[in-house]
């Protein structure tokens, strides 16, 4: 069997196991981006079908929001906060030397596939700012030499 | 028994919380020293996190910024049953004094227990609230938190009790209760705070609300930056619900609710309250018309509280000690405590939970110590991404939100972010323009295409490019966004923007600036007349 087509019988099986609760779509996306990573244009017809609503409905629902991508990202996210409290503590400056310590923009991937980089509008840490996600992990204070710092140690746990 | 409490808060562990935490436990071990440890919430002291607590007996005393350093001879000195000595021994954490000079009501249990422990909950005074609205008829429990002058904490500040009593009043087959957890707001974490130190107090608050107005489903509508929260949230629910604290018959009281902790996706514009429910019923988070009113078409058209986490939780102290204690803190019509948050260019951020009165600069400089960089403070945003700006002739204002309104500005959800000297005011206010344009739920105009707009003359006047009349359109723009715009996102995006350029002229360029100004006063005048 494929392996899309193996995917798309996870979200078949998403779909059957959550289509019941009020309110279904964003449960289902998200058990769909956490069992493979995005919401794949496959997947639009499957959920639509399910919960009774038309394809162009599904589609307006992943396009709104940040959280639901349609192609699997990078093999590590790195998401900088870009918001006042992280601005106020140089997170402006620290963006610059992201992007050029990584060498792609905000919102880009590096071309081995092993980080994206996203903006993120406050993280929530924002007394012990700025801030910095991986992989959903929250690192405080960071600042260029910290940064490198946790994309050095990333390369070695992948290595 | 020597139990050792180091934080599982989100801050504490972006700051090395769980790598101290397996250190302490194994070396430990290796000394053969007996403890018991606890991961429990934050007490609010961010910037001391990792804070670690120890008690000995009836005796509990505090370490900050502990790290891996510290390790050894904190095993040692527990050993030794004396932490005085400590380089990083700061004594009984409550006897602190940024802890000392708070009122907390709200934030009393923050950090004191394992956080789904629900004996501990119970032992330090919780479901006292639930336990005496249970005995009280629906109208009771909504004339009490009317009585208690409570009002809406996530930046509104609309009375809560009144309402509850729409909801109560108006007629429905289901009835919904829904948190707004979507916390968005930069220089905000009280809502992510109390749900990872104490999840049952909104819990038990949403309980409440329940049994008030008659609703048996309540939603937690959590933002998915808030991964931890979310994990907590869950095993309490499951918890409270096998001890019969949520369910059918709630400790056979014959009242059922049933709660259950839905995500957030990644868009700001959620915790508006119309939008929430937009997603909430798994659409695109467009902001609703009003009228109607939520309490009355809400979630499903049916009628529906939507309360933020702090006033949920607050709940549970006005009925716990009484409307009448809840009403003697606070000043004015703003009544009780305000959990205010202070972050960015601060040296000692946290968590400040106040009695409303308190101006900003006491809140700023003796509390927070000034700037974390150690130059001067030169503007303070309250409120988040739509509060203004503040400059130093405003900071005697008095915290509430009467006193805050009167100068074009607003206490929001409670979030102070303070900038140093080194601020660029321009790009402060293109930044908000820029926000507003990439979190618009794109439905009305003047937000969706005013913003983008916004951005493009700010860059004008940063460049210098007919700054007078650029800045004259710039107040022209947002007097449109202010009055034209559906819901607060365009509606407020003006105040960052209207402060910055008012109180900061300077970093808007200094040739021009007078007949700028002039400019600016005559169209706001234009407004009021």
């Amino acid at each position: 069997m494929s392996e899309d087509t193996k995917q798309l019988q996870q979200v078949e099986a998403i779909v059957q196991q959550m289509h019941g609760r009020k309110g279904a779509l964003l449960p289902i996306l998200h058990a769909i981006k956490d069992a493979l990573g995005c919401v794949p244009p496959a997947a639009v017809p499957i959920i639509a079908k399910g919960l009774n609503l038309s394809r162009a409905e599904v589609h307006g629902v992943i396009s709104f929001y940040h959280d639901f991508k349609t192609e699997p990202g990078g093999e590590n996210l790195v998401q900088l906060c870009r918001a006042e409290a992280c601005q106020a503590m140089g997170a402006r400056e620290l963006e610059t030397h992201v992007e050029s310590s990584l060498g792609i923009g905000i919102g880009e991937t590096t071309a081995d596939g092993k980080i994206s980089l996203e903006p993120v509008y406050c993280l929530g840490n924002c007394a012990c700012s700025p801030s910095v996600a991986i992989n959903q992990k929250v690192y405080a204070r960071v600042d260029a030499a910290r940064f490198d710092e946790l994309i050095a140690e990333l390369g070695r746990a992948a290595s | 028994m020597t139990k050792v409490f180091i934080p599982q808060d989100m801050v504490a562990v972006a700051c090395g919380a769980d790598e101290l935490a397996a250190q302490v436990q194994q070396q430990a071990n290796e000394s053969g020293v007996e403890i018991t440890l606890v991961r429990n919430g934050s007490r609010g002291l961010l910037w001391l996190e990792p804070l670690v607590e120890v008690e000995q007996g009836d005796q509990r005393v505090s370490l900050g910024q502990v790290d891996a350093d510290d390790v050894s001879s904190l095993i040692r000195a527990i050993a030794d049953g004396d932490l005085s000595q400590h380089p990083k021994f700061l004594g009984d954490i409550e006897q602190h004094d940024y802890f000392k000079c708070q009122q907390r009501l709200t934030f009393k249990r923050a950090g004191l227990a394992d956080p789904v422990c629900l004996e501990s909950y119970r032992a330090n005074g919780g479901y006292a609230g639930l336990t005496r609205a249970l005995a009280m008829s629906p109208q009771e429990i909504v004339d009490e938190v009317k009585e208690s002058g409570l009002r809406g904490r996530g930046g509104a500040a609309f009375p809560t009790g009144i309402k509850w009593q729409t909801v109560l009043d108006t007629a429905g087959e289901q009835k919904y209760i829904t948190c707004n957890a979507d916390e968005g707001d930069s220089g905000t974490f009280a809502d992510r705070l109390l749900m990872e130190a104490d999840p049952y107090q909104l819990i038990e608050g949403m309980t409440i609300a329940g049994v008030a107005v008659g609703a048996t489903e309540g939603f937690i509508y959590l933002r998915s930056e808030y991964p931890l929260a979310h994990r907590l949230l869950d095993i309490a629910i499951e918890r409270a619900q096998n001890q019969g604290w949520l369910g059918k018959d709630i400790q056979g009281s014959g009242h059922d609710f049933q709660l259950e902790v839905r995500l957030g996706a990644g868009a700001y514009i959620c915790g508006e309250e119309t939008s929430m429910l937009e997603s909430l019923e798994g659409k695109r988070g467009m902001v609703r018309s009003k009228p109607p009113l939520p309490a009355i078409e809400g979630f499903l058209a049916s009628p529906t509280v939507v309360n933020n986490v702090l006033t949920l939780a607050a709940v549970t102290t006005v009925l716990a000690e009484g409307a009448e204690h809840y009403q003697n803190f606070g000043m004015g019509r703003s009544r009780g405590t305000m959990p205010m948050q202070l972050a960015g260019n601060i040296k000692h951020g946290g968590l400040v939970e106040l009695a409303f009165g308190m101006s900003l600069r006491e809140l700023v400089d003796n509390i927070g110590g000034g700037t974390a960089s150690g130059r001067p403070v030169r503007a303070i945003q309250v409120g988040g991404p739509l509060g203004a700006y503040l400059p130093e002739s405003q900071w005697d204002t008095p915290l509430d939100y009467e006193s805050f309104a009167a100068i074009q500005a607003m206490l929001g959800h409670g979030g102070v972010v303070v900038f140093d000297d080194s601020v660029d005011m321009s790009l402060q206010a293109r930044f908000a323009m820029e926000f507003c344009a990439e979190e618009s739920c794109g439905k009305c105009t003047p937000c969706r295409i005013g913003s983008v707009r916004g951005v493009e003359v700010i860059d004008r006047i940063r460049s210098g490019t007919e700054r007078a009349n650029n800045l004259s359109l710039l107040h022209d723009l947002c007097d449109t966004m202010e009055y034209g715009s559906l819901c607060a996102m365009g509606g407020m995006t003006p105040f960052p923007v209207r402060s910055a350029v008012s109180h900061f002229p300077e970093d808007f360029g200094a040739e021009n600036l007078a007949a700028g100004e002039q400019q600016v006063k005559s169209s706001a005048e234009e407004v009021t007349h």
